[in-house]
């Protein structure tokens, strides 16, 4: 699903430059919950937005599901981040004055789907994160927990080929972010590719790979034995 | 482009601070209210003052003789000629585009003795002997009978149309008018028609006070011969009687042997170019108030400009997020270039109609203190509306058109760091 090889990437400040990606290498198959881990600083987000095309890397290759992802202008990245990516942010990013429904209907806008299919979509999306009732809710009217459901929600609803977090329980506590992997999971269980940017071992214990990055390189890749998340909810 | 969703989200946006967006779009109001307005005042003052031309077809001019100021082909200088009835056919022969070219003789004038009479009332009036044209280049409408036709110019029947000012002297309130006789210079004329006019100045009681006879009957019956006492002439459309004019009097120093360089013997009165002076000293007018008008609309527009780079600001997350979930950046252009033509658009409307609600206002108050002079009826035409309505979907463009440029120069990935 995902091939990346050699990846690098640079952040320009003044006349010095930071190297944060030093040649990545890794494969994603379809079906796969992958937990990025390593310490603060170490590129995790990094990596992460270029494979989430918000970002570009310096050098490497990058295919997705068979595309390869080079030389992308503005309008071609929005077309692929909508049809291939769900995003799942720490800090939820959902938009403040539109109800928890048409926040999840947001992708389905941007691919012209119709507007009485794509509320109806939204709302079994919705349904599926047990927030049916809260549908007509505004952001500022939702806990955290049920904030990163609906932000989890609207990644979702375009039916993309990889869900990409980046600290998806960062801001919440851990009994809520046990229930925010326990939701994680039964998507995979459908047989969604997740990616997941963590620092938490507890949190990438409950993946099925983990993926070590430190001082821009993997030093660790290895399969685990899944800790499913429902015990602790 | 105009679905639901779209309104429904600049409706949201433009709501969510309303005192900021009533103070934006006071800008627009007043710049375009200043512009209408300005307009409107303008054309009062046109209004006002063309009303002295009445609705004399304007791309005429008239032409007659005076005594030569030089001395040419055996000639003496000093000499007086008269036009005569042949020249006509001459100017038509050799100048093209001409529509009208209408010979006319006059009697009596501005305080002249009696030479009208009717029974036991008489009065002084202007007596022109007229072909059938001279209602087009003259307009006035016939309130009853008929003007002048040719029948009576071939068989120089002795009929007149008299003005409702001749009427109203001649005949008692209700006498039937029409196959009466009057008396011009001891000649009797048969009423066939009476007209009224719209007048060149004021009141218009001079306008009405004409009576109009046929001129091959005019010249029998005082004595003109084949003389012509004057000439009204007027181009076709597409062509100007002032550009015309060189080659008219040129034909007619040709003709009646007159020193080319003569400048004095043909006399004339170009109304066109008096016409086109006025009219020139309107556009300028216009503008002036175009231009100030605009200019006020300017600031307004800057400040449409200004609070929606503020808002974008505000909304560079937002518009991180949009982007991350795959809108296009075209469709956040567009969404940002909607929403400032609809403020612009909105408040212009009120604008508009602010600025037309006034000129009404204007117009009851001149209506109820009476004429004012040089100022009449100030109005916006729908082609203004048209015009200020273009001007305001321009300006909104052009408001929106920096901020959505600064809306997706924001790299997705650096709107939605969160510090
Ligand atoms: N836009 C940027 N400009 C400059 N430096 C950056 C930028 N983004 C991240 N960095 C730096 O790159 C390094 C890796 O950042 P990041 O990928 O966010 O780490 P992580 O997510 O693992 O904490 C950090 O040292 C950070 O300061
Ligand atoms: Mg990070």
């Amino acid at each position: 699903m995902i091939e990346i090889k050699d990846l690098h990437k640079s952040y320009k400040m003044g006349s010095n430059s930071l190297h944060v990606l030093k040649g990545i290498n890794f494969s994603v198959e379809e079906g796969e919950l992958v937990a990025i881990m390593g310490s603060s600083g170490s590129g995790k987000s990094t990596l992460l937005n270029i494979l989430g095309m918000l970002d570009n890397s310096d050098s490497g290759e990058y295919i997705l599901d068979g595309v390869p992802i080079k030389n992308l202008n503005e309008t071609k990245a929005a077309q692929y981040r909508n049809k291939f990516l769900g995003f799942v942010f720490q800090s939820f990013n959902l938009i403040n004055y539109k109800s928890a429904l048409e926040n999840v209907a947001l992708p389905l806008y941007y691919q012209k789907v119709g507007r009485k299919e794509r509320l109806e979509k939204s709302l079994k999306y919705l349904d599926q994160v047990g927030l049916k009732e809260w549908a007509e809710h505004l952001p500022s009217e939702l806990s955290g927990g049920q904030k990163q459901r609906v932000a989890i929600a609207r990644a979702m609803a375009a039916e993309p080929k990889v869900l990409l977090a980046d600290e998806p329980t960062g801001a919440l506590d851990s009994k809520t972010s046990y229930e925010v992997m326990d939701l994680i999971q039964k998507i995979n269980d459908q047989g969604n590719t997740i990616l997941i940017v963590t620092h938490e071992p507890d949190i990438a214990d409950m993946c099925k790979r983990i993926v070590h990055l430190k001082d821009g390189v993997i030093i660790e890749d290895k399969k685990i034995k899944q800790v499913r998340a429902e015990q602790y909810v | 482009m105009f679905n639901r969703d779209r309104w429904k989200e600049i409706l949201e946006v433009l709501t969510s601070n309303w005192f900021r967006t009533v103070l934006t779009a006071f800008g627009v109001f007043w710049g375009i209210s200043i512009l209408i307005i300005l307009l409107s005042a303008g054309k009062g003052l046109e209004n006002g003052i063309k009303q002295d031309f009445g609705d004399i077809a304007t791309n005429t001019m008239f032409m007659w003789t005076r005594s030569t100021t030089k001395a040419y082909q055996g000639l003496p200088m000093g000499r007086r000629f008269n036009f005569k009835t042949e020249d006509v056919q001459s100017i038509r022969d050799k100048v093209p585009n001409l529509r009208y070219v209408s010979p006319r003789n006059q009697l009596g004038g501005f305080r002249g003795g009696n030479n009208v009479v009717r029974g036991l009332n008489a009065g002084a009036y202007n007596v022109y002997g007229d072909y059938p044209e001279i209602i087009n280049q003259d307009p006035m409408t016939v309130t009853s009978g008929r003007f002048i036709n040719y029948n009576d110019i071939n068989e120089k029947r002795k009929v007149a149309i008299i003005g409702n000012g001749v009427k109203n002297d001649l005949y008692d309130k209700d006498e039937e008018v029409l196959g009466t006789y009057i008396k011009i210079q001891g000649v009797n004329f048969l009423v066939v028609g009476t007209y009224k006019k719209k007048s060149n100045n004021g009141d218009g009681e001079e306008g009405q006070k004409e009576i109009y006879v046929p001129f091959s009957a005019f010249s029998q019956a005082f004595n003109r011969g084949n003389n012509v006492g004057w000439m009204a002439i007027t181009a076709h459309d597409g062509s100007s009687i002032s550009a015309l004019k060189e080659s008219i009097i040129n034909v007619m120093k040709t003709k009646h042997k007159i020193h080319p360089e003569d400048q004095r013997a043909v006399g004339y009165f170009d109304l066109y170019e008096q016409y086109n002076r006025v009219e020139s000293l309107f556009g300028a007018l216009k503008a002036v108030a175009y231009l100030v008008g605009i200019m006020v609309l300017l600031s307004g527009i800057i400040g449409v400009s200004n609070i929606m780079l503020i808002v974008i600001k505000e909304r560079t997350k937002e518009i991180g997020i949009r982007r991350a979930l795959g809108e296009d950046p075209w469709s956040i252009k567009k969404q940002i270039l909607m929403e400032s033509i609809f403020l612009t658009i909105i408040s212009g409307m009120a604008g508009i109609i602010f600025g037309a609600l006034f000129i009404y206002a204007v117009n009851a108050l001149l209506d109820s203190v009476g004429p004012v002079d040089m100022f009449m009826n100030p109005s916006v035409s729908l082609g203004v509306v048209v015009i200020a309505l273009i001007i305001l979907i321009v300006s909104g463009l052009l408001a929106g058109f920096i901020p959505a440029q600064s809306a997706i120069k924001v790299r997705p990935i650096d709107a939605l760091r969160t510090d």
